[in-house]
């Protein structure tokens, strides 16, 4: 077997804080998903209103995340914040911030997308049913869009815990940052450290994203 | 048609917004340069903890060992200005790319990451006194040293790594030489060993540490280019932090501070030999005894 430069992971705490990294990573990624789902699904409701201002103003918000690169955003947050409004903005802060942004803007074009792909009569049934607006919305048309959405739903999860990566740049110490500082450390006595370590971080990363993948699976089975 | 209109004109507006975004943020700064965003001694030593930045994987100048502390050359000098103005040490994790950021925006009050002083970077940040000479060097294998330049011949190629000062320098002033860039140290490192090169060009701390893991290579040109010097780094304008830096470096020299911070962690890495060149005490190059 060639020489991965697995042994480095055993000394000390490097593989606990491997993991810690990892926790870092996930944290920022959890809470960040989770305010997007909820800003997305609103915002992807609010875009279906015929008010031309809102479309506008939400188009607009949509294209400039999309537009600008995740890193750029991370150093306008964290840096930015504190030239032009002097505040200081814990890194962690700035990522979830970032994430947050970033996520409901996609999520709210993906449920955009799952709502107009909903035939209008199932809008005009169940009004002629005698519901109103909002339990339209509740009761009908939701569940039929959410099937739909959950496959770029988890698309867009997945990506979002594996762009926290880039975090490191405003200095976050998560998995990535940590890897890099063990295989650093011992970069004179294990040249070969970078493919072990990165090799670790690629399984974690598969090991998180993969039950999610699983779980969107069984969801999409069972509501199909 | 309409719609083609129509998205070029959205993307006008968004590319003139986030233009528009940019350039205020750039004239704030400005105004910002008024009002302080760095803390004095006296705010530092009233809160009792000071910020400093350091690299996290710049082995063995600023990085994490096995057990998650911090360590190295620069670390070691950070630890000590934080018992002698008496507060705690907060280590910030920075890269090469943010230093000067962290400086600007006072997000940390020093920055101690192995930071070459350059014209460039001096409107930006105030550094301090140098406490680490840097220069260029060139390895090569024992059964060709290359020691001088002036010997390549024309088929002869030069590895650099991409991005680094040691490729900025050659191409600049020596265009006759044939580089080979490689993206990684690990990469360039397989290409001086396969042969693919006569030499490898790089940071002479860099090269000196390589020629000493490695035998069969030898430095054969230590120090090429201009003589840089590493600075501890402050926000611009931040006199008192400055001041008290350049006493704290001048007052340390008494002890012969940084040969013992040399002896402590770079020893391992670079050997004795290297020792009075890399070194600098009190802000000068040290006086032959």
């Amino acid at each position: 077997m060639p020489d991965l430069g697995l042994d480095v992971l055993l000394k000390g705490k490097n593989f606990e804080r491997l993991l810690e990294g990892l926790g870092v990573s996930l944290k920022i990624s959890l809470i960040s998903i989770l305010i997007s789902i909820f800003f997305g699904i609103l915002l992807g409701i609010l875009r279906q209103r015929e008010n031309a201002f809102l479309k506008f103003v939400m188009r607009l918000y949509l294209e400039v995340i999309r537009i600008m690169p995740q890193l750029v955003l991370l150093f306008i947050v964290y840096f930015g914040s504190s030239r032009s409004l002097g505040w200081n903005v814990s890194g962690e802060t700035a990522s979830v911030i970032v994430f947050s942004l970033w996520g409901a803007a996609e999520m709210s074009d993906l449920v955009r997308g799952a709502l107009i792909s909903i035939p209008l009569h199932q809008f005009e049934s169940a009004s002629a049913l005698g519901l109103e607006k909002m339990r339209v919305y509740l009761f009908v048309i939701l569940p039929q869009a959410v099937r739909r959405l959950i496959p770029p739903a988890i698309n867009l999860v997945t990506r979002m815990i594996k762009t926290t990566g880039l975090v490191l740049m405003i200095g976050v110490v998560e998995v990535l940052k940590v890897s890099q500082q063990i295989i650093e450390a011992n970069r004179m006595k294990s040249p070969n450290a970078a493919f072990g370590v990165y090799l670790t971080v690629l399984l974690l990363y598969f090991v998180v994203c993969w039950p999610i993948s699983m779980l969107a699976g069984k969801l999409e089975k069972r509501w199909g | 048609m309409k719609k083609r209109v129509k998205t070029v004109f959205l993307l006008l507006l968004v590319s003139s917004l986030v233009f528009l975004f940019v350039s205020c943020g750039k004239k704030q700064v400005r105004n910002n340069a008024s009002s302080t965003v760095y803390r004095t001694v006296e705010e530092i030593k009233k809160s009792g903890v000071i910020n400093i930045g350091v690299f996290s994987d710049k082995n063995p100048f600023g990085y994490v060992d096995e057990y998650g502390e911090y360590q190295g050359y620069d670390v070691y000098f950070a630890r000590r200005i934080g018992r002698d103005l008496g507060v705690d040490v907060s280590f910030v994790s920075t890269e090469a790319a943010n230093r000067v950021e962290y400086l600007e925006t006072g997000k940390v009050d020093i920055v101690l990451a192995n930071f070459t002083v350059t014209r460039e970077r001096a409107e930006k940040v105030d550094f301090a006194l140098p406490y680490m000479n840097v220069a260029l060097g060139v390895v090569s294998p024992n059964r060709r040293v290359i020691t001088d330049l002036s010997v390549l011949g024309p088929k002869d190629e030069v590895i650099v790594i991409s991005g680094t000062t040691a490729e900025d320098y050659l191409t600049r002033n020596h265009p006759e030489i044939k580089l080979q860039k490689y993206d990684t140290y690990a990469n360039a490192k397989n290409a001086l060993e396969n042969g693919n090169a006569v030499a490898w060009a790089n940071d002479n701390t860099e090269v000196i540490a390589y020629a000493l893991q490695n035998p069969g290579y030898t430095v054969g040109i230590p120090s090429l280019g201009s003589q840089d010097t590493i600075a501890p780094a402050v926000s611009k304008g931040n006199e008192t932090l400055l001041t008290w830096i350049n006493d704290e470096i001048r007052s340390l020299a008494s002890e012969n501070f940084f040969h013992k911070d040399y002896e402590e962690t770079l020893v391992e890495t670079y050997g004795l030999d290297f020792e009075e060149s890399l070194v600098l005490e009190g802000g000068e190059k040290t006086s032959q005894k």
